[in-house]
C-alpha cells in the first residue's frame, strides 16, 4: 500500500513560498513554547536568512531572536548547554559550509550526550544550515554534506523539498528531543506550494510518494526532488512510468518505502544533491541491494554530483549539476531504450546557475 | 599561605574532600593493574585542593562541569561514589550505566552536569548552561574545570567572548598543571606569556594563584562566585599545580624523561594534602586521631563502593541500541 499524502487531497487554498514556511514553524513554535529561541549569523539582520527569520525579533526581543559572535563551534555548545538548562535552541547557519566549524560540538557532544550519559540527558537542538547553488556559490558556499551527518548515530537528518514539508518538519524538528539537522536548500527558497496556516507536524522518518509510477523508482533529496518530478514528466511522454519518493528524513530513513517501491518497480534510480563516493545516494542503493536484491530487475544507478570541487564560473557549474535530462538518461538506458536524444537535448541556452529568472544574486 | 584564615568547620570539610579524592585515586591506581576497569583513567593526585577549594562554595543547585581529569571535580561537588565506581569497572549500576567510563562521568542530583574528553570542549557547553540558566531567571553559578592546554583551543576564546558579553554567571576555573600529555608549556605557549593575561585580553576578570594551597583556592573562587551570584559576570581563575601520575593510567612516569625527578620532588614537597593536615595539627583544629578516624572512615566507604562496582551486573546486549534518541 502506497501513503497517499493528506496534504494532496486538502483544499490548496494558501500557498507560501518555502522560506515563508519556515518562518512561520519557527514563529508558531516560539508562541507555543517560551523555551524557544534561535540565534545565529544575521538572524535578525535586514535580510533575515533569505526572509526565513525576518520580523521574529520584532515579535519576540532580542532576548529569543539573536544575533552571535562569529563563534560557530562555541556557540553550539552554547546552545547544547542552554537545552540541558531547559531551553529549545534554534541555530541558523547561512551555509553548510559555515557550519563546518562547528562538527565538533555537533559530532561529539550534541550526538552523543543522551547515549553516553546512559540516558539521562537530552538535547532538544535544531541545526538549520542552507545548501547554496549556482550563481557562482563555488566550492565553500555549496557543499551537499549531508552524508556526514547521516552517518552519525544520534543525529536526525531532515532535508525538506517543499513548503508544506518544510514547515511541517521544521515543527517537528523544533519539538523533538535530539539534535536535528535541518538542511534547506537556497534554490528551493521561492518555490511556492500549499501551506496549512495552523501548526502541524510532518514526522520526521518517513518519506513520501510525490509521484505514483510502476516502472522505475526515483528516490531523491531536497532539490533533486524537483528535477526527479520534471524527469518523470518527461519520462511519461515515452511511456515510462516513475514512482517519485522524497526522502525528506536521510536518518531515521524509511527504509520501508523504498523497499516497497523498489518492489513494485524492480528499478532504482538515486537522485541526490551530493556527490557520488560515499554519499548518501549510496546507503540507498545498499538498501535495496541487501534488502531486495531479488526485486531487481536492473542494477541501481546514481544521478548525484560528479567527485570534483564546485567550479566557480557557470560555464564549469553547467557541467557540474545533474538535472531532469540526466535522470531521464539513466532511466531509459535502464529500460534499454536509446539515449542519444536526450544526451543532445543537454546542450542548452537556458542559464542553469539560478533557480529560476527571478533569481538575480548575489547570494 | 600557612595562615588558616576559614572557619574551622570548612577546613574540616575541605581537607576530608580532599584526602577522600586521594583515598580514592590511590585505590583506582591499587586495583587497575587488575584490568578489570577497563577504561582510560586521568587521575588528578596532586592536584586535589583546586577542585575541593573550589567546590566548597557551591550549592547543590550550582552546576560543574568538566573535562578528561574529572574524578576530583566530580566527588567534590557531590557525586556519588558507587555509581563513579561502577561506572569504571562499565556496571549498569554506573552513573552511565557504563557507557561512559572514567572519562564522562555525571551525577545530575549533584548538580555535575557532565565531563567529557576532548580538550576545552565542555567549556562552550558549560557557558550554555549558565546561558540557559539565565534564560530561565534561575539564581545558579556554573564552574567549568579545564586544563592549560584547553587555552590553546579556538573554543576557549570563542567561548569566554560570548560569557563577557552577556556577563553570563560562569566561573572559568584553569588549573595550570605545566603538561599537556608529555608536553610541557614551553612548547605550546609563548614564554613569559601567562594564561592569566591571556585571559585578562578578553575583559574578563581574571587572578592568578596557587593550586596547591586550598586556603588561596577557596579565597578566589568565593570573591568570583560571589560576584557571578550578584550579576557581575564571568570571573577566570589560573591555579598553578601539579599532576603526580602519569597523564592517563595508573603510575608514575618520571623514568620517561618528558619531565625530571627533582621537578616531581618539588612538587611532592608542596602537597596541598600534606600541608594542610600539618596547619591543622599546629592550629588544632584536628587531631592525629581525628585524621585516623577519618582515614579509616573512607577507607570502609571506598572499600564498599569497590565490592558494589565488583559485584554490579554488567550491562545486557539489549541495552547496545537503547538511548540513542531521546524519546
Amino acid at each position: 500500500m502506497l501513503r497517499k499524502p493528506q496534504e494532496e487531497s486538502q483544499i490548496m487554498s494558501r500557498e507560501l513560498k518555502y522560506f515563508q514556511a519556515i518562518n512561520e514553524a519557527i514563529d508558531l513554535c516560539m508562541t507555543k513554547d517560551a523555551t524557544v529561541y534561535i540565534m545565529g549569523l544575521g538572524v535578525p539582520d535586514p535580510k533575515g536568512i533569505f526572509g526565513s527569520t525576518l520580523g521574529l525579533q520584532q515579535k519576540y526581543g532580542s532576548a529569543r531572536v539573536m544575533d552571535m559572535p562569529a563563534s560557530e563551534n562555541a556557540m553550539t555548545g552554547v546552545a547544547i548547554g542552554s537545552a540541558l538548562a531547559g531551553m529549545r535552541p534554534i541555530i541558523t547557519h547561512q551555509r553548510v559550509d559555515f557550519a563546518l566549524l562547528a562538527v565538533e560540538q555537533i559530532v561529539n557532544q550534541a550526538a552523543n550526550w543522551h547515549y553516553m550519559f546512559g540516558g539521562q540527558m537530552r538535547i532538544p537542538l535544531v541545526l538549520r544550515m542552507i545548501i547554496g547553488r549556482g550563481w557562482g556559490q563555488g566550492p565553500q558556499h555549496s557543499q551537499n554534506l549531508q552524508a556526514w551527518f547521516a552517518h552519525v548515530p544520534g543525529l536526525k537528518v531532515v532535508m525538506p523539498t517543499t513548503p508544506y514539508d518544510a514547515k511541517g518538519l521544521l515543527v517537528s524538528s523544533i519539538e523533538d528531543n535530539n539534535p536535528v539537522i535541518f538542511i534547506e536548500h537556497r534554490w528551493l527558497y521561492n518555490t511556492i506550494g500549499h501551506v496549512p496556516e495552523e501548526v502541524y507536524r510532518v514526522p520526521l522518518g518517513k518519506a513520501r510518494v510525490t509521484r505514483d509510477g510502476n516502472d522505475v523508482t526515483i528516490a531523491a533529496t531536497s532539490y533533486m526532488v524537483l528535477e526527479a518530478l520534471r524527469a518523470a514528466e518527461m519520462l511519461a511522454t515515452d511511456g515510462i512510468s516513475a514512482e517519485v519518493i522524497d526522502i525528506r528524513t536521510l536518518r531515521p530513513l524509511d527504509e520501508s518505502l523504498i523497499l516497497e517501491s523498489v518492489g513494485k518497480t524492480g528499478r532504482l534510480i538515486v537522485a541526490d544533491t551530493g556527490w557520488k563516493t560515499g554519499g548518501f545516494s549510496a546507503e540507498i542503493v545498499t538498501l535495496v541491494a541487501e534488502e531486495a536484491f531479488s526485486d531487481l530487475k536492473n542494477c541501481p544507478m546514481r544521478v548525484t554530483l560528479p567527485d570534483c570541487p564546485t567550479p566557480t564560473t557557470p560555464a564549469l557549474a553547467n557541467h557540474y549539476y545533474p538535472r531532469a535530462v540526466h535522470i531521464v538518461a539513466t532511466a531509459r538506458k535502464m529500460m534499454g531504450l536509446s539515449v542519444d536524444k536526450i544526451v543532445s537535448d543537454m546542450a542548452t541556452s537556458v542559464p542553469l546557475d539560478v533557480p529560476d529568472l527571478s533569481f538575480t544574486g548575489p547570494f | 599561605m600557612d595562615n588558616l584564615e576559614l572557619p574551622k568547620e570548612t577546613y574540616k570539610s575541605i581537607y576530608k574532600t580532599m584526602l577522600r579524592i586521594r583515598m580514592v585515586e590511590e585505590k583506582i591506581a591499587e586495583l587497575y593493574p587488575e584490568q578489570e576497569m577497563r577504561c582510560p583513567v586521568h587521575l588528578c593526585i596532586g592536584q586535589e585542593a583546586v577542585a575541593a577549594g573550589v567546590c566548597a562554595n557551591l550549592s547543590r543547585n550550582d552546576y560543574v562541569m568538566s573535562g578528561h581529569r574529572s574524578h576530583g571535580h566530580y566527588l567534590a561537588k557531590g557525586g556519588d561514589l558507587k555509581a563513579m565506581m561502577a561506572e569504571l569497572y562499565g556496571k549498569a549500576t554506573g552513573c552511565c550505566q557504563g557507557k561512559g567510563g572514567s572519562m564522562h562521568l555525571v551525577d545530575l542530583s549533584a548538580g555535575f552536569l557532565g565531563a567529557t574528553p576532548i580538550v576545552a570542549s565542555t567549556i562552550p557547553i558549560a557557558v550554555g548552561v549558565a546561558f540557559g540558566s539565565m534564560m530561565r531567571g534561575q539564581q545558579r553559578v556554573t564552574v567549568i574545570f579545564f586544563g592549560d592546554a584547553a587555552v590553546e583551543e579556538g573554543v576557549f576564546h570563542e567561548s569566554i567572548n560570548f560569557a563577557v558579553l552577556k556577563r553570563l554567571p560562569v566561573i572559568f576555573v584553569c588549573e595550570n598543571n605545566l603538561y599537556s600529555v608529555y608536553s610541557p608549556l614551553s612548547v605550546r605557549q609563548p614564554e613569559g606569556r601567562e594564561i592569566v593575561e591571556l585571559a585578562k585580553g578578553h575583559g574578563v576578570e581574571s587572578y592568578q594563584g596557587d593550586g596547591n594551597d586550598v586556603t588561596q583556592v577557596y579565597k578566589m573562587a568565593e570573591k568570583a562566585i560571589r560576584r557571578a551570584r550578584q550579576g557581575g559576570g564571568p570571573t577566570f581563575l589560573e591555579f598553578k599545580t601539579y599532576r603526580w601520575r602519569e597523564h592517563c593510567g595508573p603510575y608514575y612516569d618520571n623514568d620517561l624523561g618528558y619531565r625530571t625527578e627533582s621537578e616531581f620532588q618539588e612538587w611532592k614537597q608542596r602537597c596541598p594534602i600534606e600541608n594542610l593536615k600539618k596547619n591543622l595539627l599546629r592550629d588544632d583544629i584536628l587531631c592525629n586521631q581525628d585524621i585516623e578516624d577519618m582515614a579509616s572512615e573512607l577507607e570502609a566507604e571506598i572499600e564498599d563502593a569497590i565490592i558494589f562496582a565488583k559485584e554490579s551486573p554488567f550491562p545486557e546486549e539489549q541495552h547496545l541500541l537503547e538511548h540513542i534518541y531521546a524519546p
